[in-house]
């Protein structure tokens, strides 16, 4: 403890005085000798980076990836890409939470010195913005880019590099957070790092730099996509989609995307205001000079209540895509479907202060934000309603997404239950920043939005890959997080109606014990879910023969994405669908549509790829690092490259090609869809 | 320990009342071994059953069973909801497990229809159960929210004992430090670090703010959490009605010496406090400026310590973020502020504006202290308006 | 059911794949070809930017709002602002929005010089705005009214100076697409991004009168 003290304090004192011009902040102490645990890890990813990095040498694969990959502006590949980073970040944000789970059952037992709380507080830190910003984030906006425009009958978005570039930002970010993890440290503040904590005075280190730079890149990221996104869904619907006629994942997709356009420049500017606390001195967030640390917690939080919505509206699409699949019917009640989503959309605008009911705004305030509360729960049970009476009557196939579907549905009533709870103030006295809390909110997000994202992986990866994932290691993934879940976080449920609080990297006594070493049980069979999931994946690409499939791989699929070629051509269709009807595809099956048309080809109209994107991000993570450090010269040198490379983009003018009718035959013939299984 | 089954939930009643019970004493969690028989149960039925049982068990959850009657009146209405809630939530769960299995495609007897998807009635249903509940509980809300609102007085020391409106509550002052907690008693003219006291049945009314950062108060046994800030005072009044010694914590992350920014609240009858304030009086510190300046450094697991006697004032020069030699108190600085600011010569000499607030006639003063102000205003006046600038002067010194 | 939520059938039953030759127009289509698509589609973007961007802006006015009365007895918008100035400022930004729409209009007549020299004009008084800007920069600085002297600085450095940063990179933009329209003349995509380049000068402008009243009359004459 002493020790750890010790070390922050050396640390600040540093951060004040020594700046050199050339490195910045930077010298041998950045390095973590200091934590074996840090230290360890460290030099495993050096040896596992060294060894990627020559297999993809040795194997010559860099050109491929750059060509195919890396500057492709095809929204299928962004997705994926979007889905590869949020799978490489889920591992990091569920490796820091079995690390917290085990710290908190040896700590409870009094068995200290496994993370000292220097190091802890940077772990849940870490754990919470990884899990939102690059685990949850990249996965819906993966799911929105692969399969909204396919939905739509559109060749892609409306800027597709656009879409490359706010990947790339988001990689960005990424990378500047894991870099922290070995170069410096990371912010220790909660994942929302509050001021005055979160200020130069409380934490002077590195760490909340990372913090700002990172989300601030990433963050711009998003609200790019979020404007490609509307416009796609606007402008680019087939010719007889109407609003109406819309699947309700594009519902969704549309809805999260205004709310993202809506909330995330709350997001940047804020830190950029907290930015400028740490940088420049002002006064906006300080206990002096007249700041007003209350207004970031309101600030963050009107941009954060959005965002849980932003993470759980695509996957309530995702579900609403998946049970009319594997029920064989037509959604029940598409249209109060809809507007349970706009409502849900507008509502959660108007919630924010549910956040901090106990920073004492008063009886009629709170009550007001807490009734808000509790009316989102009104279009969020009509949802799951409808989900139920889709069901009814209905034949009802447990494919792997559909058990994902049930499982949700019963988890996720809890977690909303509790939620609720949580928005009686009264309540909120007892609860707020408890353990109850940090169960509920992951009740709703692992029940709702991991299991959803785990549903949509395993609907359209046939799609995506033409083949589909292997169901044996899919059941345990589905079994391990299922029942791991509730071992994780029922004791915390528990424990927060004694009291218990967040955060606590060190116990008093060891009357916890109990509860945190069946909270570890728990996060190791979700950890047996995690390594299930990807050996499925590696399993399934193994035996990509056997599993192979056709154009419609469930033989149910009711969307114009399944209309096309499993995967899809770069162009997504030779000939633009025409829509008639809700379930446009299952429309075509019922009035004759005997597969996709074999001539009258034309020449189809497609942008080129270009290295912009990845380009400019590259130096907006180095201009960031430098920022971290204070090394103003390569910071100003990155920045003014970035924004010549930019202009100098705009500079090409030939952007677009014609893919020639000839082409677009042969992929279309050679791809012939292989007999749809028997129903 | 052995009666509460909190791992062994096939063997509790689901639904009992819970039974107000004085803290249980808190040992090693014991871990039931007879537990086979929930392995095989669908995962979601024991789910349920879980969540029900835990909360209904009523056994060590300091939260559903405190001492005192704010957080009692808190965890009742915990139970309420969620009773209510449950109305929809079971028939839910209900539903979709019986749907689950009785739609499933090899059950050839059950009906289909492919093309069903509206019935105005069931969407009638969809909409208004969950909507009557949702009103239900929003009268609960506002109402339980009024009556519990931190900052009131107290109506009631408990369900039994009306308020005795002759007994004023006992004040208590509360600073959060890095990483302690400084409680001043202003009856008492005492301080302590880390420990605390009170009387049973007898209103606390809580005074609280940080010297650092963002905290949140909280004594599970007594009363629901507020948050402590710096620059700002918030109120908690409350009461204990059962004598014990119980935990007070932070619960609002503060940096690395959180987790040990505990302490001990004792709850004691009328003569056991005069005790305690008599052992804490017989300390020699003084709670001045300069052993405030030395608990302002960042401790962790500090010990309790003991003030026999406290500065005047000091109380109000923390709370106004002034208890160092150089600072300008926060409510003299907001009184510059709402007298129109301190000028370009406030940059270098704030100082000048000390004082301000406790002066007979603040704005006075400051028009003494700002003679620049009526100049500047003239100006404006005169550029917006064409009349010359010392014809408005005069204007407004008559008008004075 | 299934007819109240199909469009009904055309005669000669479903077409299911738009099979025409994409560039000929087809009355029926609900969007519209792909080239008019990526038109309306930029715009329509553009706007949404703005309007995020206006979301920014406004968490800006809002902290204003908040802490614009909190002087921490330093200076208040009376000792520091010079009304006359900020005025004069004001005027050659609205002006380069006046100009700015006479090279809109000789775009769509596409007489491409006139359209140059306008964008030049409507540069210039940028430019003088920015000088303006900078000078008032320069002299609080030099009075010691710094970013970090109280939480009013602060926002109000922040709003003022991200107005700045916006119309500095309006005029790089402006210039930028002064040596695009010489070099490939009025085409289709030019004329693009002269429009959005236009909402994105004007929007700047409606920023403005808002900080003009909002900090400086306000804050001078309350």
């Amino acid at each position: 403890m002493a020790s750890s003290n010790a070390h922050v304090s050396e640390h600040s004192s540093d951060a004040v005085s020594s700046v050199h011009w050339f490195w910045g902040k930077l010298d041998w102490d950045i390095f973590p000798f200091y934590d074996p645990v840090i230290f360890g890890t460290f030099i495993g990813t050096c040896i596992l980076g060294a060894v990627v990095v020559a297999a993809l040498t040795y194997f010559r694969l860099w050109g491929y990836l750059w060509k195919e990959w890396f500057t492709s502006i095809d929204h299928k590949k962004i997705g994926i890409m979007y889905m590869i980073l949020a799978v490489i970040m889920l591992v990091r944000g569920f490796a820091d939470a079995l690390l917290m789970r085990l710290h908190q059952a040896l700590a409870s037992a009094g068995y200290v010195g496994f993370l000292p709380s220097y190091h802890y507080d940077q772990v849940f830190t870490v754990h919470g913005v990884i899990m939102i910003f690059f685990v949850a984030m990249p996965f819906v906006t993966g799911f929105m880019n692969y399969v909204m425009p396919l939905q739509i009958g559109a060749r892609d978005v409306a800027f597709p590099f656009l879409n490359n570039f706010s990947f790339w930002l988001t990689v960005s970010g990424a990378v500047l957070i894991m870099i922290s993890l070995f170069v410096g440290e990371f912010a220790a503040t909660g994942w929302l790092a509050y001021p005055p904590l979160s200020g130069l005075t409380f934490s002077p280190g590195v760490g909340m730099d990372y913090y700002l730079w990172s989300l601030n890149i990433a963050g711009i990221g998003t609200t790019l996509s979020g404007i490609n996104l509307i416009v796609t869904l606007v402008k680019m619907r087939a010719p007889g989609m109407t609003w109406m006629k819309m699947p309700i994942f594009c519902w969704t997709t549309l809805c999260t995307n205004v709310l993202i356009v809506a909330s995330f420049p709350i997001l940047s500017a804020t830190l950029a205001l907290l930015t400028a606390d740490r940088y420049l001195g002002t006064h906006f967030f300080t206990n002096d000079g007249g700041g007003n640390p209350m207004m970031y917690v309101n600030l963050i939080w009107i941009w954060g209540h959005p965002e849980v919505y932003i993470l759980t509206i695509p996957v309530f699409g995702i579900f609403s895509e998946i049970v009319p699949t594997f029920t064989k019917k037509r959604l029940f009640g598409y249209t109060s479907m809809v507007y349970a989503t706009c409502v849900i959309m507008i509502l959660s605008y108007i919630v924010w202060l549910h956040h901090f009911f106990t920073m004492g705004a008063g009886a009629d305030v709170n009550s007001f934000f807490g009734i808000t509360t509790m009316i989102i729960s009104i279009p969020t049970g009509a949802k799951l309603f409808n989900w139920l009476f889709t069901m009814y009557k209905g034949r009802i196939r447990y494919e792997l997404p559909m058990l994902w579907v049930v499982a949700f549905m019963l988890t996720f009533v809890v977690g909303g239950m509790t939620g609720v709870l949580l928005a009686v103030p009264p309540a909120d006295y007892v609860l707020h920043n408890s353990l109850f809390l940090i169960a509920h909110f992951h009740n709703v997000i692992i029940g709702g939005v991991v299991f959803g994202i785990f549903a949509g992986i395993n609907y359209w990866w046939p799609k995506a890959f033409g083949f589909h994932l292997h169901r044996g290691w899919g059941m345990l993934s589905f079994w391990g997080w299922t029942i791991g879940f509730w071992f994780a976080f029922m004791p915390l449920y528990i424990m927060g109606l004694m009291g218990v609080t967040r955060r606590l990297s060190q116990f008093e006594d060891t009357f916890y014990a109990g509860y945190f070493f069946v909270a570890l049980i728990g996060a190791l069979m979700i950890a047996v879910g995690v390594l299930a999931f990807i050996m499925q994946i590696v399993w399934s690409i193994y035996k990509r023969d056997e599993l192979k499939c056709g154009d419609d791989p469930w033989g149910t699929g009711r969307t114009l994405e399944w209309a096309t070629t499993s995967p899809p051509p770069y162009y997504n269709f030779a000939f633009t669908p025409r829509v008639y009807a809700i379930d446009a595809f299952q429309h075509m099956k019922d009035n004759g549509y005997k597969g996709r048309p074999t001539e009258g080809f034309t020449p189809i109209h497609m942008p080129h790829y270009t290295g912009s994107g990845i380009i400019i991000s590259g130096f907006m993570t180095v201009m960031g690092f430098a920022l971290i450090w204070h090394v103003w010269w390569l910071a100003a040198l990155t920045f003014f490259a970035s924004v010549v490379w930019g202009i100098a983009h705009t500079f090409n003018y030939n952007r677009d090609y014609y893919i020639p009718a000839d082409e677009v035959r042969d992929i279309e013939l050679k791809s012939a869809p292989v007999a749809t299984p028997a129903e | 320990m052995s009666q509460c089954s909190i791992l062994h939930p096939m063997s509790t009643p689901v639904i009992a009342t819970p039974a107000r019970q004085s803290a249980p004493p808190r040992g090693a969690v014991q871990l039931n071994s007879d537990n086979k028989d929930w392995f095989p149960m669908r995962f979601s039925r024991l789910a349920l059953l879980l969540s029900l049982t835990f909360l209904f068990a009523g056994c060590n959850l300091t939260v559903l069973n405190p001492s005192g009657d704010i957080a009692q009146q808190q965890g009742d209405l915990i139970v309420y909801a969620t009773v209510l809630m449950l109305i929809v939530i079971i028939p839910v769960t209900a539903l979709t497990i019986f749907f689950a299995v009785k739609y499933r495609q090899s059950n050839e007897n059950a009906t289909y229809e492919p093309e069903w998807d509206h019935s105005v009635s069931l969407e009638i249903v969809v909409w208004a159960v969950p909507l009557a509940i949702i009103i239900c509980l929003a009268g609960l809300t506002w109402v339980a929210t009024h009556r519990l609102e931190p900052y009131d007085d107290l109506k009631r020391i408990s369900a039994e004992k009306p308020i005795d409106p002759t007994v004023e509550p006992l004040e208590v002052q509360v600073v959060a430090l890095d990483w302690k907690w400084l409680f001043i008693y202003p009856e008492q003219g005492i301080a302590v670090v880390n420990e605390a006291a009170a009387i049973v049945d007898r209103p606390v009314e809580w005074k609280i703010t940080s010297n650092t950062v963002m905290n949140a108060f909280y004594i599970p046994e007594m009363a629901g959490m507020i948050y402590a800030m710096a620059g700002m005072e918030t109120e908690l009044n409350a009461v204990i009605n059962a004598p014990g010694t119980f935990k007070g914590i932070s619960a609002n992350y503060s940096g690395i010496g959180f987790s040990h920014m505990n302490f001990d609240f004792h709850a004691v009858d009328e003569a056991g406090f005069d005790v305690w304030v008599e052992k804490v009086k017989t300390s020699a510190d003084v709670l001045d400026r300069s052993n405030f300046d030395r608990l302002q450094e960042q401790t962790t697991k500090h010990p309790v310590e003991y003030f026999g006697a406290v500065e005047d004032g000091i109380w109000d020069k923390i709370l106004n973020m002034c208890a160092g030699e150089e600072e300008l108190c926060l409510n003299d600085m907001m009184m510059v502020d709402a007298l129109g600011g301190g000028g370009l010569e406030g940059l270098y000499n704030r100082e000048l504006f000390r004082g301000l607030c406790s002066a007979d006639d603040p704005e006075a003063l400051f028009l003494l202290l700002r003679k620049d102000l009526e100049q500047s205003k003239g100006e404006v006046i005169h550029a917006m308006s064409l009349i010359p600038p010392s014809e408005v002067t005069e204007q407004k010194l008559e008008a004075h | 059911m299934a007819a109240s939520i199909a469009s009904p059938a055309p005669e000669g039953g479903y077409e299911f794949y738009v099979t025409e030759d994409p560039h000929a127009h087809d009355g029926h289509h609900d969007g519209d070809d792909h080239e008019h698509h990526h038109e309306t589609g930029t715009m329509l973007g553009f706007w949404i930017y703005l309007m995020s961007d206006c979301l920014i802006f406004g968490i800006l006015f809002a902290v204003y709002a908040v802490l614009g009365q909190s002087y921490a007895a330093g200076p208040a918008p009376i000792d520091l602002f010079e009304l006359d100035k900020i005025a004069w400022a004001t005027a050659w930004l609205l002006l380069s929005s006046i100009t700015y729409g006479f090279a809109m209009i000789k775009m769509h007549e596409d007489k491409k010089n006139m359209m140059m020299f306008w964008l030049v004009v409507t540069g210039v008084f940028g430019l003088a705005f920015l000088y303006m800007s900078i000078e008032e920069f320069m002299h609080l600085w030099h009075i010691g009214a710094g970013p970090g002297e109280s939480a009013f600085l602060s926002a109000f450095w922040t709003l003022v100076g991200t107005h700045g940063l916006h119309v500095t990179c309006g005029a790089l933009w402006l210039v930028i697409l002064l040596i695009q329209v010489q070099m490939h003349g009025l085409t289709h995509e030019n004329k693009r991004r002269i429009s959005c380049l236009s909402l994105f000068w004007h929007f700047l402008d409606l920023i403005w009168i808002g900080v003009f009243s909002y900090v400086y009359l306000i804050g001078v004459l309350l």
